[in-house]
């Protein structure tokens, strides 16, 4: 008997207080909806989150390892793209 | 746990430090767990019998406890890591369950209570986990048999959770107010595990010619004994209980099997093994500290 295995997805978690949700692993399942279950069980058990999204992989167009240098070499030295030259006031969120 | 969130809401500088929970090393792993029952009256409220009150707990939480061991015995086994987890999971649920309502039941009748070497410093739910013989353990049989495969333990579990849930529901407005903040919480837990054993129910009845095969076969195992879960369980809830259970079958399009109730002995072979195991090396240290 050859073993079919399940569709690969790809997890993302967003925490309690979290801002967005967070790409946390992955893991096999047979449809989305099973997906989002696996999910809670494997990556939400030490009371992680409160909110599950689940893509399958290979509906996931990610760039290519040999494309890094012409990708993301020339912000390397682009220091006044930062905001680093101001000041922040204390109480002013999510900077 | 609640300190470092109690910092942080003191001087919160930065919406970052919430992120993380106080810890940046730590915020991946969880944070702000609530004891359920801490700072709880435990003493039995007027007008309530404690013998009666520490029975239904006794049953409820022998129920969970027996079920909880039984699934817990697939770590390592299940058909796939996911459903391992998803399994172990239910059955952490349950033991959780089980650890409240045999405090519980020996905070309302002391008298309960295996009595131990002087100095031991075994917990009262732990003495009554470890060291109490088969017949004096008080949970329905059907939550005793042996897994069998996963269609058997899909379908033993979508039963129980069914009727499970339907009496926790119920006793979430008992006059006891530990036993009904038990069973709001155990509420959110036996909801999952209904819908997990919902889905895993009809995915097998609908899927391949071996996974129907299977779920044929786990019925006519897992049925005989269902009559006795609905009829001895701790509040009349057959009805509700079977509204769902026929919802399910219903969907996963089986009929439900023409077996016939198993009566007699108060429980099976099967706890007395279970338990010759899960026991043991407590009893062998009445003393141990763990």
């Amino acid at each position: 008997m050859t073993e079919i295995e399940w569709p690969l997805y790809e997890v993302f978690v967003r925490g309690k207080r979290g801002l967005n949700h967070v790409h946390v692993g992955s893991l096999h399942a047979a449809d989305d909806e099973m997906a989002v279950r696996h999910a809670r069980d494997v990556y939400t058990r030490r009371n992680e989150g409160v909110s599950i999204w689940v893509v399958r992989a290979d509906a996931i167009t990610a760039s290519s390892p040999d494309e890094k240098d012409p990708l993301f070499a020339p912000a390397g030295d682009k220091v006044y793209r930062h905001p680093t030259f101001y000041s922040i006031p204390d109480d002013v969120p999510h900077m | 746990m609640n300190h470092h969130v109690n910092d942080y809401d003191a001087d919160h500088e930065s919406v970052y430090d919430g992120l993380l929970g106080g810890d940046a090393s730590q915020w991946a792993f969880g944070t702000d767990f609530e004891d359920p029952l801490a700072g709880m009256d435990t003493s039995v409220p007027a007008g309530l019998d404690a013998a009666e009150l520490a029975d239904l707990c006794l049953r409820l939480g022998d129920d969970a406890l027996v079920y909880s061991h039984r699934l817990a015995e697939w770590c390592s086994n299940a058909p796939d890591l996911e459903e391992d987890i998803a399994l172990a999971n239910i059955a952490l649920d349950l033991l959780g369950q089980a650890r409240l309502l045999l405090a519980r039941a020996a905070a309302a009748s002391p008298g309960l209570v295996p009595v131990l070497p002087e100095g031991s410093p075994v917990p009262v739910e732990d003495r009554l986990a470890f060291f109490r013989d088969d017949h004096d353990f008080r949970n329905v049989r059907f939550v005793e048999p042996e897994n069998g495969d996963f269609a058997v333990t899909i379908t033993r579990l979508l039963l129980f959770a069914t009727h499970r849930l339907a009496v926790l529901e119920r006793l979430r407005a008992h006059p006891d107010a530990v036993l009904a903040a038990i069973a709001a919480k155990g509420v959110k837990e036996v909801a999952y595990h209904r819908d997990y054993g919902g889905r895993w129910f009809v995915t097998l009845a609908q899927g391949t010619d071996e996974s129907r095969r299977r779920l044929l076969a786990a019925l006519e195992t897992v049925f005989p004994l269902y009559d006795e879960l609905l009829a001895t369980g701790v509040a009349d809830v057959r009805d509700e209980v079977e509204v769902v259970v026929d919802q399910v079958l219903a969907v996963a399009g089986v009929e439900r099997p023409d077996v016939k109730p198993i009566g007699g002995a108060r429980h099976t072979e099967a706890l007395s093994r279970m338990l010759a195991e899960m026991q043991v090396v407590a009893r062998a240290h009445p003393l141990g500290v763990w």
